[in-house]
C-alpha cells in the first residue's frame, strides 16, 4: 500500500467515525439515564435524511438545515413521550420492544412514503467542494467531520458537567429514584437528553449523508447499531468514550475493507463487541457499575 | 386511546375478512404475475408490473377452440425476499393459474421454480439474467439473455474499446452481481490475457460508503471499472469514484438502465456505459414500433417518467410469449402451453425470440448505452456468438 | 369442568385439526396457498416458542435467532442437497471435495443442525451471560451479523457457496412432515418449562438475587436456557431450509429476528400456546392484509391510503398498539384452557351488553 493510498484511507476512516461518533453519543445519553437501547435512535437518523431532502427542495440551506434540525428534535421528543414514556415503570424488555417497534415502524413508515428506491441526498453548497492535495482527493465534508465532531463533543462535556441541566441528567443517571425525590423533573431531563441525542443525530445525518448522497428507508438500521457498539466500546454513559469508540470502528471498518476483507466489515464491529465484553465489560471509559439490589 | 386502538383492530380484522374470494369465470383465465414491488428491488420490479399490465390492456383477451377467453392477471408481490418469495408462487398456484410471469431479481425466481415447476406450471422469467433460473427446470423459460452473455458482451466491448485492464465490484450475498462479475472476469482475463483484472473488491448489501474500495480501485489504476450492482447502489459507487478522482471508464449491468441512476448520480453519470435489452430510438421489430409510442403514453398515464425502461419491454414480451404459447397450443391447459412454449417463436419488442433446450431466449444481440447530457443514449450493439 | 370433558375436547380438537390436515394434503394443488401458509406458521411457532423459553419464561434478552436459524439451515441444506445435483448448486467454485459425498437424511442433518447452534449458543453465552441482559441483546444481535457475513463471505464458496445461495434442498413430501416435528420440538420445550429446570427458569425472571438465594446456580441455568432454546432454534431454521427449498444468506436479516419477537410479544411472553396462536395470525395476517397494498376503490371513491407498502404500516402500528397497550399479548403469561375460552365467550356476552368495551385481552 503506497503512502497516498495509506493517507487515503486514514482520511476516509477518520470522517466515517466522526459521522459515527456523533450518533453514539445519542445512544450513549439516552443509555445512561434511562437503560435503554434506543433502536430507533439509527432510523430517526434516516429519516433526518428524507428531511433535509424535501426542505432542501423549497429553502436555501441556511435555512433549510436550522429546520432539519429542529424537525428532527421534535420528532425525537414525541416519539419518547409516545412510546417509552408509557413504559417507564413497565419491565425493561418491554421497553427494548417499543424501541424495536418504533424502528420497523418509522422504516415501514419511510418505505409508505418515500418508496424503497434511494433518493438523492441534495448537494449542500460548500459541504461538497473537492480539494486536491497533491494525490489525495476529497471532499470539505470529510475533513469538516471530525473537526466538528470534536468540537461538539467538547460542547456537551462542558455542559454536562458544568451547567444545572448536566447535573441533573448525572443525577438522574446515577439513581433515577433519588433524584425524583431530590426534586429534579424528570421528564424533562428525559426530554432534554432525547432532544440534544436527536440534534446530533441529526448533524451526524447531514454529515453523512452528504459525505454518501442517498438515503433509503433502511440506511439508518445498520449504522445505528454499529453506533450503540460504538457506546459500548467506549464506555456506555461516557461521551469522550463514545467519540473514541466512533472513531475505533471507522478506522477500523475502513482499514478492514482496504485490505480486502469487505464480508467481515459488519462483523468487525460484533466481533469488536464481543471482545470487549470478554475483556473489559464496561467499555475504555466506562464507570464501575454496581449492580442495584 | 385504548378504545381507539381497539377500533382499529377490529377494523382490520373486519376489512381483511371483506376480501374474499373472486372466481374466475370460465370464460376467464389466469395468469401469475410475480414480481417484487416491495423491498430491495421493489422500483425495478414496479416497471415490469407495468410491461406486463399495458400487455394485458393491448391484447386482453385470446381465442382458443374457437372460443375467445379473457385474461386477468393475478399480480402478487414476492417482496424480493426468498421465504415471501415461496408463499406469494404457492398463492398463484392455489389461485389456479394458468402460466406466470416473472420475476425482476434472480434469487427470487430460483426461489419459485421448484413450486411452479413442481405444481407443472410454466413460468416466463423477464429480466432474471441468472443461469440457475432456467438450468434443471423444465418449466422456467426466459425472455432475457443471460449473465455469462452479458459479462461476455462487457467483456468484449471494453476490450474493443481499447481497455488492456479493469477492476471488478461486485456485491456479497447477491446472486446476481457475483454472478455477472466473474462472468466478466473469465471472459476479460479470456481476451486480455492473465492478470489483466487488476483489483476485485466486494461489498455488503446496504453499504453506502465505497470510498475504502474505490481507494485500492485507484490504486491499481485500471482501465475499466465493472460494476454491476442493483440501482441503489450504483449511484454512490459512480458519484464516489469521481469523487476519489477515478478518472477510468465504469461499466454495469442491465440493472443500471433506470432513471434513478442518472438522477442520483447527475453529473457524474455522464460516461456510463452498460448493456441492456431494448432500446427504444431503434425499434427492431414492428412489434416495438407500435410498443413505443403507446407505451409512453401509458407511463404518462401512470404518473411515470416517459423514458421506456428495458425491463418494462421485456414483461411486455414475456406476457406475449404466453399468449403466443396459448395460441399454439390451442389450448388452456397449462402444460399443453408449456410444451408449446418449446417451439414458440414470435416477434417481441425487444426482437425475435425462440428458446433453447434450457428454455432461454436465443439471444445474440445487446444493446450497449452510455449516459450523455443526462439521458441514455444507444451506443452500439454487440453480438457475440459462442 | 371436569378432567373427563377436558379429555374429551382435547381429542375433539385433535381429531378436527387431522381430518383438516387430510383434507388439505387430498387437495394439495388448490389449497397449496394455505398449506405454505400453515407450514411456515408452524415453523416461526417453533422458533417463537424457543425464543419465548430464554425471553419470556427465563427473562434473558436474546436477538440472535436469525444467526441460529441460519446456522441449522445451512446445516440441513448442505447435508440433504442431493448428492447428484450439487455440482449444479455450486455451479462456480465446485464443492469442497470432502462435504461433497457426505449426504443425510433429513432427520439426522436437523438434529446436527441444531446441536451445532447450540454449541456456538454456549460460546457466546459463557462471557455474555455473566454480564447484564441488556448486553446479551446487543452480543446476541451482533453474533447473528457475523454469522450471516460468514456465511455470504467468498471465502467460504466451496462450502456454503458464498453468495450464490443454495437450492435443490428437498422439500417437505407433505404437511405432516413439519407437523408432527414441529409438534414434537413444542411438546418437548412445553415438558422442560415444566420440570423443575422450568421453574428455576421462572424463579430467575421474577427476581435473580432471590433465586440465588433460593441456591439457583443463575450462571448455569441461564446457560442451559440459551443454549436449548438455540438449539430449537436451530431446528425451526433447518426446517425453513426445507420449507423453502432454496436459501441465502439474505433469508436471515435481522428482520426474520424481528419477526419472531413480534410473533412471541403478540402471544404473549411466557405463554407457549400465546407464541403459537401469534405465529399464526402474524403469517395469516400479513397475507390477509396483502390488500393493503393494492388500490381500492368503493364505488367511485379511490380510497387514499391503500398503496405498496401500507400493509407493512399497518403491522408496524399494531404492534406498538399491542406493546403500549396490551402489553400482556394475547396470552400473556398464560396457557391456552378450555375453561379460558369459555370464560372469554362469557366475558364477551356481558361485554357487549355494555356496550364499547373494546376487545377483550382474551383472558
Amino acid at each position: 500500500m503506497s503512502l497516498a493510498t495509506f493517507l487515503q484511507h486514514c482520511l476516509t476512516g477518520i470522517s466515517l467515525g466522526g459521522a459515527y461518533a456523533l450518533i453514539a453519543i445519542g445512544y450513549t445519553m439516552v443509555y445512561g439515564i434511562l437503560r435503554l437501547i434506543n433502536f430507533a435512535h439509527g432510523d430517526l437518523f434516516m429519516i433526518a435524511g428524507y428531511l433535509m431532502i424535501f426542505t432542501l427542495a423549497d429553502f436555501p440551506w441556511y435555512i433549510a438545515i436550522p429546520i432539519v434540525l429542529i424537525g428532527t428534535v421534535v420528532i425525537g421528543i414525541v416519539i419518547e413521550r409516545l412510546a417509552y414514556k408509557p413504559l417507564r415503570s413497565a419491565p425493561r424488555m418491554s421497553i427494548m420492544i417499543s424501541a424495536i417497534g418504533v424502528s420497523l415502524l418509522l422504516q415501514n413508515l419511510a418505505t409508505y412514503l418515500f418508496t424503497a428506491l434511494p433518493r438523492g441526498y441534495p448537494e449542500i453548497p460548500y459541504l461538497k467542494r473537492i480539494y486536491q492535495f497533491g494525490p489525495l482527493s476529497a471532499s470539505f465534508v470529510t475533513f469538516l467531520t471530525p473537526i466538528l465532531t470534536m468540537a461538539l463533543v467538547f460542547l456537551m462535556v462542558m455542559m454536562i458537567n458544568k451547567t444545572k441541566i448536566g447535573m441533573a441528567m448525572r443525577a438522574v443517571s446515577k439513581d433515577y429514584e433519588t433524584a425524583e425525590i431530590m426534586g429534579i423533573k424528570i421528564n424533562s431531563v428525559v426530554s432534554f437528553t432525547f432532544a440534544i441525542g436527536s440534534l446530533l443525530a441529526g448533524i451526524g445525518s447531514i454529515l453523512y449523508f452528504t459525505d454518501r448522497m442517498s438515503v433509503n428507508p433502511f440506511s439508518g438500521s445498520l449504522p445505528g447499531l454499529k453506533c450503540f457498539v460504538a457506546a459500548v466500546l467506549g464506555g456506555i454513559g461516557s461521551i469522550p468514550g463514545a467519540m473514541i469508540g466512533g472513531f475505533i470502528l471507522g478506522i477500523g471498518e475502513t482499514f478492514l475493507v482496504a485490505l480486502g476483507f469487505s464480508t467481515f466489515s459488519d462483523a468487525f464491529t460484533f466481533i469488536l463487541l464481543i471482545v470487549m465484553l470478554l475483556v473489559k465489560p464496561t467499555g475504555l471509559f466506562g464507570e464501575k457499575a454496581t449492580e442495584k439490589v | 386511546m385504548k378504545k381507539f386502538a381497539s377500533l382499529f383492530v377490529l377494523v382490520v380484522v373486519f376489512a381483511a375478512m371483506l376480501t374474499g374470494f373472486a372466481y374466475a369465470a370460465d370464460d376467464e383465465i389466469t395468469i401469475g404475475v410475480f414480481e417484487p414491488v416491495t423491498g430491495e428491488n421493489g422500483g425495478g420490479g414496479f416497471q415490469e408490473v407495468l410491461g406486463v399490465r399495458y400487455a394485458n390492456e393491448v391484447y386482453p383477451t385470446v381465442e382458443v377452440g374457437g372460443k375467445t377467453f379473457n385474461i386477468k392477471l393475478f399480480e402478487v408481490d414476492n417482496k424480493s425476499d426468498k421465504t415471501e418469495a415461496v408463499t406469494a408462487a404457492q398463492n398463484l398456484v392455489s389461485q389456479g393459474v394458468k402460466a406466470v410471469v416473472g420475476s425482476y431479481g434472480s434469487g427470487v425466481s430460483i426461489a419459485a421454480g421448484e413450486i411452479f415447476a413442481e405444481a407443472e406450471i410454466p413460468a416466463m422469467g423477464a429480466s432474471c439474467t441468472n443461469p440457475q433460473v432456467t438450468l434443471g427446470n423444465d418449466y422456467y423459460f426466459r425472455v432475457a439473455f443471460l449473465d455469462p452473455f452479458q459479462g461476455t458482451v462487457m467483456a468484449n466491448y471494453a476490450f474493443q474499446n481499447g481497455a488492456k485492464t479493469a477492476a471488478v465490484i461486485t456485491q456479497l450475498g447477491d446472486d446476481y452481481s457475483s454472478g455477472l462479475g466473474s462472468f466478466f472476469v473469465t471472459a476479460f482475463t479470456k481476451l486480455a490475457g492473465e492478470g489483466s483484472v487488476v483489483s476485485q473488491e466486494q461489498f455488503q448489501t446496504n453499504q453506502t460508503d465505497f470510498k475504502a474500495i474505490l481507494t485500492n480501485v485507484k490504486a491499481a489504476n485500471p482501465d475499466v471499472i465493472f460494476a454491476p450492482s442493483s440501482i441503489a447502489t450504483a449511484p454512490l459507487i459512480i458519484k464516489q469514484a469521481r469523487e476519489l478522482g477515478i478518472t477510468a471508464k465504469i461499466m454495469g449491468g442491465d440493472t443500471w438502465e433506470n432513471v434513478t441512476i442518472i438522477e442520483n448520480a447527475g453529473a457524474d453519470a455522464e460516461g456510463i456505459v452498460l448493456s441492456t435489452f431494448f432500446d427504444e430510438a431503434d425499434p427492431a421489430t414492428d412489434e416495438a414500433k407500435k410498443f413505443v409510442p403507446g407505451f409512453k403514453e401509458y407511463l404518462v398515464k401512470n404518473n411515470q417518467p416517459d423514458v421506456i425502461p428495458a425491463v418494462s419491454a421485456l414483461g411486455y414480451d414475456a406476457y406475449l410469449a404466453i399468449l403466443t404459447a396459448i395460441k399454439n397450443a390451442d389450448s388452456v391447459d397449462s402444460i399443453a402451453i408449456r410444451d408449446a412454449l418449446v417451439t414458440t417463436e414470435f416477434n417481441g419488442v425487444t426482437g425475435q425470440i425462440s428458446f433453447d433446450e434450457n428454455g432461454d431466449a436465443v439471444k445474440q444481440l445487446a444493446v450497449i448505452k452510455t449516459v450523455e447530457d443526462g439521458a441514455f443514449k444507444f451506443l452500439q450493439t454487440v453480438t457475440v456468438t459462442e | 369442568m371436569k378432567k373427563s370433558t377436558k379429555t374429551l375436547f382435547n381429542i375433539i380438537a385433535v381429531s378436527i385439526i387431522l381430518a383438516m390436515l387430510i383434507f388439505l394434503e387430498l387437495n394439495k394443488r388448490k389449497y397449496s396457498y394455505d398449506i405454505s401458509i400453515i407450514e411456515r406458521s408452524i415453523i416461526y411457532a417453533v422458533a417463537a416458542v424457543a425464543m419465548n423459553l430464554t425471553n419470556g419464561f427465563t427473562g434473558l434478552f436474546s436477538l440472535g435467532q436469525a444467526g441460529f436459524m441460519a446456522i441449522g439451515a445451512y446445516t440441513v441444506a448442505i447435508l440433504t442437497i442431493p448428492v447428484e445435483a450439487r455440482a449444479g448448486v455450486f455451479y462456480v467454485t465446485g464443492m469442497n471435495e470432502f462435504l461433497s459425498k457426505i449426504e443425510l437424511p433429513f432427520i439426522p442433518a436437523l438434529l446436527l443442525g441444531g446441536f451445532f447452534a447450540a454449541v456456538l449458543a454456549g460460546l457466546i453465552g459463557i462471557p455474555v451471560l455473566r454480564l447484564k441482559s441488556d448486553y446479551l441483546a446487543i452480543a446476541t444481535l451482533g453474533f447473528s451479523e457475523i454469522i450471516r457475513s460468514i456465511i455470504a463471505s467468498p471465502q467460504l464458496n466451496m462450502i456454503t457457496n458464498g453468495s450464490y445461495g443454495l437450492k435443490k434442498i428437498p422439500r417437505f413430501p407433505s404437511i405432516f412432515v413439519p407437523m408432527i416435528l414441529c409438534s414434537l420440538c413444542i411438546l418437548i420445550i412445553v415438558m422442560l418449562i415444566n420440570s423443575s429446570y422450568g421453574r428455576a427458569f421462572k424463579a430467575i425472571r421474577e427476581d435473580e438475587t432471590a433465586a440465588e438465594a433460593m441456591g439457583i446456580n443463575l450462571f448455569r441455568h441461564k446457560l442451559t436456557s440459551f443454549m436449548i432454546s438455540s438449539f430449537f432454534t436451530g431446528i425451526a431454521g433447518g426446517l425453513l431450509a426445507s420449507y423453502m427449498g432454496t436459501i441465502d444468506s439474505g433469508t436471515f436479516k435481522i428482520t426474520l429476528t424481528y419477526d419472531i419477537l413480534l410473533i412471541m410479544v403478540l402471544g404473549g411472553m411466557g405463554s407457549v400456546t400465546g407464541s403459537i396462536l401469534g405465529s399464526f395470525l402474524v403469517t395469516a395476517g400479513r397475507e390477509w392484509l396483502r390488500f393493503f397494498d393494492q388500490p381500492l376503490t368503493l364505488g367511485s371513491w379511490q380510497v387514499p391510503l391503500f398503496r405498496t407498502g401500507f400493509r407493512m404500516v399497518v403491522f408496524s402500528i399494531l404492534l406498538m398498539i399491542v406493546v403500549l397497550f396490551y402489553s400482556k399479548g394475547l396470552m400473556g403469561s398464560k396457557e391456552f384452557s378450555w375453561e379460558g375460552l369459555l370464560g372469554f365467550f362469557k366475558n364477551l356476552f356481558t361485554r357487549k351488553q355494555k356496550l364499547n368495551g373494546g376487545v377483550s385481552n382474551g383472558k
